[in-house]
């Protein structure tokens, strides 16, 4: 668990940036800072490593208070990642995810056996190991930026918008990589973004800071949307928060209709489309939510979301105008 | 004026003021030169870069370099300290300081601020993220400085000969003294082969100690 206990950095000139934070990020979970630019996410994570020393406050991990530690060795025992990767030019991609462990004592033998596995745990072929960081494109260096901060595997780790400077289908990519990793490795993170989007979609916990290093509110991302504290989070986690929020129901218990006539199906009994000619537009099983059923059926030609099993068989549809009943009955339940 | 005095064997065999002697003693030069005005450029040049602090003095180190000149600092020093290598060596470290300070300072200020952020943050002493990762990444133009600071002291390297001293400056001055122009060309020609060879020997160095990625 990181702790930040009263936490205040005033910069040389007066501004500040973090003002009287306190706060818990909880152990193997991840807790997103998020907020619009300059409103102190980047100053208040970097302080954790003591990259940047408070002006006053404690900031703790696992109750050990950091500012009695040594510096170097304490950022050796927390993964750091930044925007860009920041990796070392001049050395292997391989090398580069070795760094750590060749400080810590390791080998270089060892070191790089770690960081051959690591890269692979990233999902980077072998290939790339032996290529520069200038070879790789900007997707490529940030995942062989994870795998370096991986490498001593650090129970804390620190990302500071690792994923903004790809493109969005680069990122999405990276999004998935990153919750697959993060439901293994169980790390306590803290993560800066700006993105309210991705600090839903990877967040346990979401702090949201508003100008001047305040703190907005923290919560769940289902909290925050459905229960944002003031004008301020609402406004900031979108108008559309309302569907959005319907990310974190299920369709499990979604009433479905037997299957129409005109829906066809091929020899497996899966759908196929329409008799009219059009396709089905997607399915949904009861594992996916509510969200996603929303928009089948709006999206689809004739307004009814398709529900396939595990097999891929058709076994029920939605109409829409069932999707805005059982809505409205959700509604009421809350 | 002719090629004679270059191609005479007897100018070539180990005897005092042959051709091979007068090289090894220009080198000697040389490479004093470039390595006191390395230990003493390259650390303040680093320093300057690394903390920003007195940077006019680097910008303009290469500018008061190249406008004083070497034969005129070399009588002076000899007027105050007398004859010997040491006035001579003082006059070619002057020359190769500035393009060596700039050079390191350039390379200091290059390095992307985000790569030492987080050579920093994953643990790195000052003096590991100095020797493994800024000082790696400012070779390529750390480099380039000192090559053309050994352009530079190979080739005014010849003023030693102005005060009594070896080199290859003695063809030159000893040709002129008796007019053997065979001689003077000589000395030009040697100094510029030489020039030329020294170049090449850095370049493949620098290919060999500045890391793939770098390029
Ligand atoms: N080194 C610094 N010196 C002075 N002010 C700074 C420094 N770093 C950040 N600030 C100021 O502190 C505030 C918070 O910055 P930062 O933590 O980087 O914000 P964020 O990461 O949320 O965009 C901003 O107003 C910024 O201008
Ligand atoms: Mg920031």
């Amino acid at each position: 668990m990181i702790t930040f206990d009263d936490v205040v950095k005033v910069y040389p000139g007066g501004s500040t940036a973090v003002d009287h934070l306190s706060l818990e990020l909880p152990t193997g979970k991840t807790t997103v800072f998020v907020g619009p630019s300059g409103c102190g996410k980047t100053t208040s994570l970097r302080m954790i490593n003591r990259m940047i020393q408070p002006t006053s406050g404690r900031i703790l991990i696992d109750g050990k208070d950091v500012a009695g530690q040594d510096e170097a060795e304490l950022r050796r025992g927390i993964g750091y990642v930044i925007q860009h990767a920041g990796l070392f030019p001049h050395r292997t991609v391989l090398d580069n995810v070795a760094t750590v462990p060749m400080l810590l004592g390791k080998s270089r033998r060892e070191a790089r056996a770690v960081a051959a596995e690591l890269l692979e745990r990233v999902g980077l072929a072998t290939e790339f190991a032996s290529r520069y960081p200038a070879q790789l494109s900007g997707g490529q260096q940030q995942r062989v930026g994870v795998a370096r901060a991986l490498a001593a595997d650090p129970p804390v780790m620190l990302m500071d918008e690792p994923f903004s400077a790809v493109d969005p289908v680069v990122r999405e990519g990276l999004h998935r990589e990153f919750l697959r990793l993060q439901k293994d490795l169980g790390k306590t993170i803290a993560m800066v973004t700006h993105d309210i989007d991705e600090a839903i979609k990877l967040g346990d916990v979401v702090v949201i800071f508003r100008q001047g290093g305040h703190l907005a509110q923290v919560g769940t991302p289902q909290e925050l949307l459905e229960h944002p504290a003031d004008e301020f989070v609402a406004e900031f986690v979108g108008r559309d928060r309302g569907v959005r929020s319907l990310s974190f129901d299920s369709a499990a218990d979604l009433p479905v209709r037997p299957l129409p006539a005109d829906l066809v199906l091929d020899d497996a009994g899966r759908p196929a489309g329409w008799s009219t000619g059009e396709s089905t537009g997607g399915t949904f099983t009861v594992a996916d939510s509510l969200r996603l059923v929303t928009d089948l059926a709006i999206s689809s030609p004739v307004g009814i979301a398709v529900r396939v099993d595990d097999h891929g068989k058709a076994d029920g549809v939605v109409p829409h105008h069932d999707l805005v009943d059982h809505l409205a009955a959700r509604r009421g339940r809350k | 004026m002719n090629l004679n005095y270059l191609f005479d064997p007897a100018h070539w065999n180990l005897e005092d003021g042959s051709i091979p002697l007068l090289i090894l003693s220009h080198l000697w030069y040389v490479v004093l030169a470039l390595i006191i005005g390395t230990i003493i450029a390259l650390p303040i040049g680093l320093y300057i870069g690394h903390t920003g602090r007195g940077s006019f003095l680097a910008i303009n180190a290469g500018n008061a370099g190249r406008s004083l000149p070497t034969l005129g600092l070399l009588m002076l020093m000899v007027t105050l300290l007398g004859l010997g290598l040491t006035p001579v060596l003082i006059a070619l470290t002057v020359l190769v300081i500035p393009p060596i300070l700039t050079s390191a300072y350039a390379g200091m200020r290059s390095l992307d601020p985000r790569v030492v952020d987080a050579a920093r943050g994953m643990g790195m002493r000052p003096w590991q993220v100095l020797t493994k990762v800024e000082l790696p990444m400012a070779l390529p133009v750390l480099i380039s400085g000192f090559r053309s600071a050994a352009l530079q002291v190979v080739a005014t390297a010849t003023v030693a000969a102005a005060v009594g001293l070896n080199g290859l400056g003695r063809l030159l001055i000893d040709g002129l003294a008796v007019n053997d122009y065979s001689r003077v060309l000589a000395g030009a020609i040697v100094v510029a082969v030489l020039a030329v060879l020294l170049d090449l020997v850095l370049a493949l160095a620098q290919r060999w100690i500045v890391s793939p990625g770098l390029r």
